[in-house]
C-alpha cells in the first residue's frame, strides 16, 4: 500500500474511535488511532512506557515509524551515558584479548607449571587447577565480563534508548545471524561482533551486512570456517602439495558448516534451491577465510613461514581479526548455483560468492518471511511477504526500505495482528520494566531473561532462537515470567527499580481496572479484572495499600494480557 | 494417547486445524494420582557433558594395546598392586572409582554398552553434545530434542503434569519441545516466590490463564499449575533416602536424589534428565588415582546411592548415562587425552539384562581406530535408545524420534529384556 493511503487510513481510524477486534461473525474492525499506537510501539519499540501511547497519538503514528526508521537522526545521550558503566563494551579485540585471555592463558601455563614440580603433573584434587586459576585471575578479569557486561547493555538499551526500532532490529538480526560466545574465543569476539558488524549495518544494504558477518571472527569461528582448508591436491602449489597435511598441522580438510548454514539460515532459506553439491564447493571458495589468534606474551608473533621474506611471509594480523590464509584456500575450479569460480580467485571469489548470495530472488523471500514472522505474525500473510521479498530486490537489498514495507502495510495495523504474538523473555522482561516506568543496570534483569530460558549471547544452535511462542512457552519458563513480575513489582530485582507512580492503586474493581489499562496498555479482560479483585479482596494484606499495589501490579505484568504484543 | 491415536483424534475431529497442529492440553485428560499408580516405568538419563574417557571408565585391560597407547595414565591390570581395574569378564574391568557399581554388574542389574557413539565426525563439545541431544547427528537445524519427540510415542495413555523433568536451570536441548517436560533447578524452587500469600497468588494467577483466550500460553499454564500443584501435594523434596542410601554432597548427587523423590512420590513421571561436567581430562588425567578417578568417584557414589535409594523400585527405572564422545586412545603430551570418537554407556535397573558389556569391540590395533587414533563407534547411540524406548516405554514408531536414522530392530544389542 502507498505511503499517503496508510495516512488516510491511519486518520480515519482517528477520526472515528471505535472498538476493536474481530467480531463474532468475523467482521474485521479497524483499529482506532489508539490501538494502532499501542500495536506499534509492541511490535516497532519493546512496549509503551507510561505516556507513550498518547505522545505517539499526537505526534502520529507514521511519523513515529518514520522517525524510528533513521535512528541516527533520533538523540540518545542518556543512554549512551549510561553504557560508559561498561569498559569492555569499548574496546576492540585486541584489547580485550590482551587484557582478559591472555592472563588466562599464562595463568593456566603457571599453574601446570607449579603442579608439575609440586607432584610430577599428575594428580590434582579436582577444582584445585580451577580454584589456583581463581586466586591468579579474580572474577572481573575474566572473559566472562565481557558477556556479562554486554548482556547489561543490551538490557539498559532495550528499556531506556529512544531509538527503540533500532533496538528491536538489533535483536533481530543478532538472532538471524546467531553467535553462541560459548563457542572457543568467541567469548571475545562476541563484542566486535555486534558493536563492529551488525549495529552499523543493519539500515543499510543487506550485502554488506552479510559480507561483514562472513569476514567476523565471531562467525568463523562459530561456523568452523576458520579451521577449514582445501584437500591437499587443491592446496596453492607455492606452499608445497600435502605438506602441511603430511606435517600434521594445521585443518586438513574441508569444514562445510558454515557454507551450509549461509545458504540455509542466513541466505537462502532451507527451501532456497541449493545442493548438497552448492554447499560443499561453496565451502571451497571460502577456504582460507580465517581469524588471527592470540598468543601467550612469551610465544613470537609468528610469520606465516618463519625466515622466508615474500607476500606468504607477511606477519599475522591483530589477534581477533580477519585473516586470509592462502595457504588454505583451494585454488580449483568450483560452481555454486551455476555460478563458476576459480582457478585461484583468493579472497575475491568469497566476496563475489556471497553479494551473489545476498541478492538472490530466494534470500529475499527467506528474508522478508522471517521479519513479517517478527513484526506481523507467526503465520504471516503470502501476500504481504511476497510484496515485501519484491521490494527488498528492488532496492537492491536496502534494508530500511525493506523494513519500511513491512511496517507501513496495511496487514501490519490488520486487527487479526493485534496483540496475536507471544512476547519473547526478552522481549517480555523489557517491556515490563517499561510499562512500570522503570530503569534498570542490567544485572539482575539479565539473570532474569535467562531464568525464562533465553539468555543473551548464549543459544546454542546456529538457528538462533525460535520465532513463534509455542518453541518459548513452557511449564518452568511461565512460571518464571509470573515470578519476574512479582519479583519486578515488589523491587526484588537487583539494579532494577520501578516508578511507583507508573503503578496503578489498588482500591476498587473500577480502580483497578482503569490501573490496568494503564498498565497493560488497553483491553484487559473483565474476567481478568475480576479475578485481581477478588484475590485483593480476600487478601490478608488487603488493608496495607502498599503491599496491595505492588500485588496488583504483579498480576497485571503477569496476566495473560501482557504476555502478547 | 499415543501418537497414533493423536493423528487420529485430530482427524477425525477436523481439530488438525488448530493453531499449527497444536493439540491444546484442554484435549488430553490429566492424570490423578491414583491413575498413575505406582507402576509407571522411568528413563533416567544422565549426559557427562565435556566427554569422559570411556577407555579409562571400562578398561580394556586385555588389550596390550591399551598399556602401550597410555604410558602413564593406564588403569593397571587387575590385580596389579595399587588402585587396579575390577575385573568384570575377563576383558574389560571397572576403573576401581567405580567399585560401587561392581555388585550391580554382578547381580546382573547393571550393564554396559562399549565402542557407543554418534557416527558424525565432529570433535566439537558444542557440536557433538547438540547432535546427540537432538537425535540428529549431522543435522544442526533440529529444534526440538529427541527425549521430548519421544515422549509423543510413549504407552501413556494420561500424562502427568510431571512427566519429563530436567533438574537443570534451563530447558535442556534433549528435551526441548512440546512435550510438557519441564525444567527445575531444584524441587523447593519450583512454585512461585511472591511475598505474602503465595497460593492465593497462584490460584489467581491460575484463575486469569483459565479464562485467557485458548492457545499456548493456556494451555501452558495448565501445564505448569499442574505440575505445581503434582509438586506440592506430593511434597517429594520432603521424603528421606531410604535403605541407609548416602548420597555425595555434589551437583550430581542432589540431582538423582530429588530424581528419586519424584519417583517415589508416584507423580507420573516418565523421563528425567540431570547432567554433570568435568571430564574434558585434556592435562592430567591420572590413572587409577587422579583427576578422572575423583569425578568418577562422585560419579559411581551418586549412581549406586540412587539404586540403593530406589531398592525395588529400579524394577521401573532404566538408568542410562550418555557423553558426547570419547577421547584419544593414545595420551597426549600433557598426559591426559584429547576429543576422539567412541565411548561407553551404562545402563543400570528396570530390564537391563546385565552382567555383560554388549556391543562389538573394534579393538585398538591401529588398522582398526577411527582416523587413526579413535576408539571407532560400533554401536550408534540411538540404538541403544530405541531399544530402551521400545522395550520399556512402548514407543514402537521411531521415524520422528530418530528422523533419517532406519531403527532396525534386528541392530538391537538385546541388552533390555
Amino acid at each position: 500500500m502507498e505511503r499517503r493511503a496508510i495516512h488516510r487510513l491511519l486518520s480515519a481510524a482517528a477520526a472515528a474511535a471505535i472498538t476493536t477486534s474481530v467480531l463474532a461473525d468475523g467482521t474485521l474492525v479497524p483499529l482506532d488511532v489508539h490501538e494502532c499506537a499501542l500495536h506499534t510501539l509492541n511490535r516497532l519499540a519493546f512496549g509503551p512506557r507510561p505516556g507513550e501511547v498518547d505522545r505517539v497519538v499526537g505526534m502520529g503514528v507514521t511519523n513515529w515509524i518514520e522517525q524510528q526508521l533513521h535512528p541516527n537522526r533520533i538523540g540518545d545521550a542518556a543512554v549512551e551515558a549510561k553504557l560508559a558503566a561498561f569498559p569492555t563494551l569499548h574496546m576492540s579485540s585486541a584489547e580485550l584479548v590482551a587484557q582478559f585471555e591472555v592472563p588466562l592463558l599464562e595463568a593456566r601455563k603457571q599453574v601446570k607449571a607449579e603442579r608439575a614440580a609440586d607432584n610430577g603433573g599428575g594428580d590434582a584434587a579436582p577444582g584445585a587447577d580451577a580454584a589456583r586459576i581463581g586466586e591468579l585471575i579474580p572474577p572481573e578479569k575474566r572473559p566472562r565480563r565481557i558477556l556479562e557486561e554486554m548482556t547489561q547493555a543490551r538490557l539498559v538499551r532495550a528499556v531506556s534508548s529512544e531509538r527503540q526500532l533500532n533496538e528491536v532490529m538489533v535483536d533481530f538480526w543478532m538472532n538471524h545471524f546467531n553467535v553462541d560466545a560459548r563457542k572457543g574465543l568467541d567469548r571475545i569476539f562476541i563484542a566486535s561482533f555486534e558493536r563492529d558488524v551488525v549495529r552499523p549495518r543493519i539500515w543499510g544494504r543487506f550485502e554488506d551486512l552479510l559480507l561483514a558477518t562472513a569476514k567476523s571472527p565471531a562467525m568463523l569461528v562459530y561456523l568452523d570456517n576458520a579451521r577449514s582448508a582445501a584437500d591437499a591436491e587443491h592446496r596453492p602449489p607455492a606452499f608445497g602439495r600435502n605438506r602441511a597435511a603430511a606435517a600434521g598441522k594445521g585443518p586438513t580438510g574441508l569444514n562445510e558448516n558454515y557454507a551450509r548454514e549461509l545458504l540455509e539460515l542466513h541466505t537462502l532459506g532451507v527451501d532456497g534451491g541449493y545442493t548438497q553439491t552448492d554447499v560443499t564447493e561453496l565451502a571451497r571458495v571460502l577456504t582460507g577465510w580465517s581469524v588471527a589468534l592470540p598468543r601467550t606474551a612469551d610465544a613470537p608473533r609468528a610469520m606465516n613461514r618463519a625466515g622466508r621474506p615474500g607476500r606468504f611471509a607477511a606477519p599475522e594480523p591483530d589477534p581477533g581479526t580477519f585473516f586470509f590464509r592462502e595457504r588454505l584456500h583451494d585454488v580449483g575450479t568450483k560452481t555454486v548455483l551455476g555460478h563458476k569460480f576459480g582457478g585461484n580467485g583468493g579472497v575475491e571469489e568469497g566476496e563475489a560468492a556471497i553479494r551473489m548470495l545476498a541478492h538472490h530472488p530466494a534470500t529475499a523471500r527467506h528474508l522478508a518471511y522471517e521479519l513479517c514472522r517478527r513484526l506481523v505474525a507467526d503465520d504471516p500473510p503470502p501476500g504481504l511477504v511476497e510484496r515485501v521479498a519484491a521490494r527488498f530486490l528492488a532496492t537492491n537489498g536496502d534494508l530500511t526500505e525493506t523494513v519500511r514495507a513491512v511496517v507501513l502495510s496495511p496487514e501490519f495495523f490488520d486487527p487479526r495482528t493485534y496483540r496475536a504474538k507471544v512476547k519473547s523473555p526478552f522481549e517480555y522482561a523489557v517491556s515490563a520494566v517499561r510499562a512500570a516506568g522503570g530503569s534498570t543496570d542490567g544485572q539482575g534483569l539479565g539473570r532474569e531473561v535467562a531464568d525464562m530460558g533465553e539468555p543473551l549471547y548464549l543459544c546454542q544452535p546456529p538457528t538462533g532462537y525460535a520465532d513463534t511462542s509455542d518453541a518459548w512457552v513452557n511449564s518452568g519458563a511461565l512460571l518464571a515470567r509470573l515470578n519476574f513480575a512479582l519479583a519486578l513489582t515488589s523491587g526484588r530485582i537487583p539494579g532494577t527499580e520501578v516508578d511507583g507512580r507508573a503503578l496503578p492503586l489498588a482500591g476498587n474493581a473500577r480502580a483497578i481496572e482503569a490501573g490496568a489499562e494503564k498498565l497493560v496498555g488497553a483491553n484487559v479482560s473483565a474476567d481478568t479484572v475480576r479475578t485481581i479483585t477478588q484475590r485483593l479482596g480476600a487478601s490478608p494484606d488487603a488493608d496495607d495499600l502498599a503491599a496491595s499495589t505492588e500485588l496488583l501490579a504483579g498480576l497485571l505484568l503477569g496476566s495473560p494480557e501482557f504476555q502478547r504484543r | 494417547m499415543s501418537g497414533c491415536d493423536r493423528r487420529f483424534f485430530l482427524k477425525s475431529t477436523g481439530l488438525a486445524l488448530v493453531a499449527g497442529g497444536f493439540l491444546p492440553r484442554v484435549f488430553v485428560r490429566m492424570a490423578s494420582a491414583s491413575e498413575i499408580g505406582a507402576s509407571r516405568r522411568v528413563l533416567v538419563a544422565i549426559f557427562q557433558r565435556g566427554a569422559v574417557d570411556g577407555l579409562n571408565v571400562l578398561v580394556p585391560y586385555g588389550e596390550s594395546a591399551y598399556y602401550a597407547a597410555r604410558p602413564t595414565i593406564a588403569v593397571p591390570r587387575p590385580g596389579s598392586s595399587g588402585r587396579a581395574a575390577l575385573d568384570l569378564d575377563g576383558f574389560f574391568g571397572l576403573h576401581p572409582s567405580l567399585e560401587e557399581l561392581v555388585p550391580y554388574f554382578r547381580d546382573r542389574s547393571a550393564a554396559f554398552v562399549h565402542a557407543v557413539g554418534s557416527p558424525d565426525a565432529t570433535r566439537s563439545h558444542f557440536d557433538a553434545q547438540d547432535f546427540m541431544e537432538s537425535g540428529t547427528p549431522g543435522v544442526r537445524t533440529t529444534r526440538d530434542g529427541f527425549l521430548a519427540r519421544a515422549l509423543e510415542g510413549t504407552n501413556v495413555r494420561t500424562p502427568s503434569a510431571l512427566r519429563a523433568v530436567a533438574i537443570s536451570p534451563q530447558m535442556p536441548r534433549i528435551l526441548a519441545g512440546s512435550s510438557g517436560a519441564v525444567a527445575m533447578r531444584n524441587l523447593q524452587g519450583f512454585g512461585l516466590r511472591g511475598v505474602g500469600d503465595r497460593d492465593g497468588t497462584a490460584k489467581t494467577f491460575e484463575a486469569m490463564y483459565d479464562d485467557a483466550v485458548a492457545g499456548t500460553l493456556r494451555a501452558t499454564a495448565r501445564e505448569s499449575f499442574d505440575a505445581l500443584r503434582a509438586v506440592q501435594g506430593a511434597n517429594p523434596s520432603g521424603l528421606p533416602p531410604e535403605n541407609g542410601a548416602v548420597y555425595p554432597r555434589s551437583p550430581l548427587g542432589n540431582a538423582l536424589r530429588q530424581i528419586a523423590q519424584l519417583i517415589k512420590s508416584g507423580v507420573g513421571l516418565e523421563v528425567a534428565f540431570t547432567d554433570v561436567g568435568g571430564w574434558d581430562t585434556h592435562a592430567g588425567e591420572g590413572g587409577g588415582e587422579g583427576q578422572l578417578a575423583n569425578r568418577l568417584r562422585d560419579f559411581g557414589a551418586a549412581i549406586a546411592a540412587f539404586a540403593r535409594d530406589l531398592g525395588s523400585r529400579m524394577s521401573d527405572v532404566t538408568l542410562v548415562t550418555l557423553s558426547e564422545f570419547g577421547r584419544t586412545v593414545r595420551e597426549n603430551g600433557n598426559r591426559g587425552t584429547d576429543h576422539g570418537h567412541a565411548n561407553v554407556m551404562l545402563l543400570l535397573g528396570g530390564g537391563v539384562r546385565g552382567g555383560k558389556v554388549y556391543g562389538r569391540w573394534p579393538g585398538l590395533a591401529a588398522a582398526s581406530l577411527y582416523e587413526g587414533r579413535d576408539l571407532a563407534v560400533t554401536t550408534d547411540f540411538r540404538d541403544v535408545f530405541a531399544e530402551i524406548l521400545a522395550r520399556r516405554m512402548g514407543v514402537a514408531d521411531f521415524s520422528k524420534v530418530f528422523p533419517g536414522f532406519a531403527c532396525d530392530p534386528a541392530r538391537r544389542l538385546g541388552a533390555i529384556a
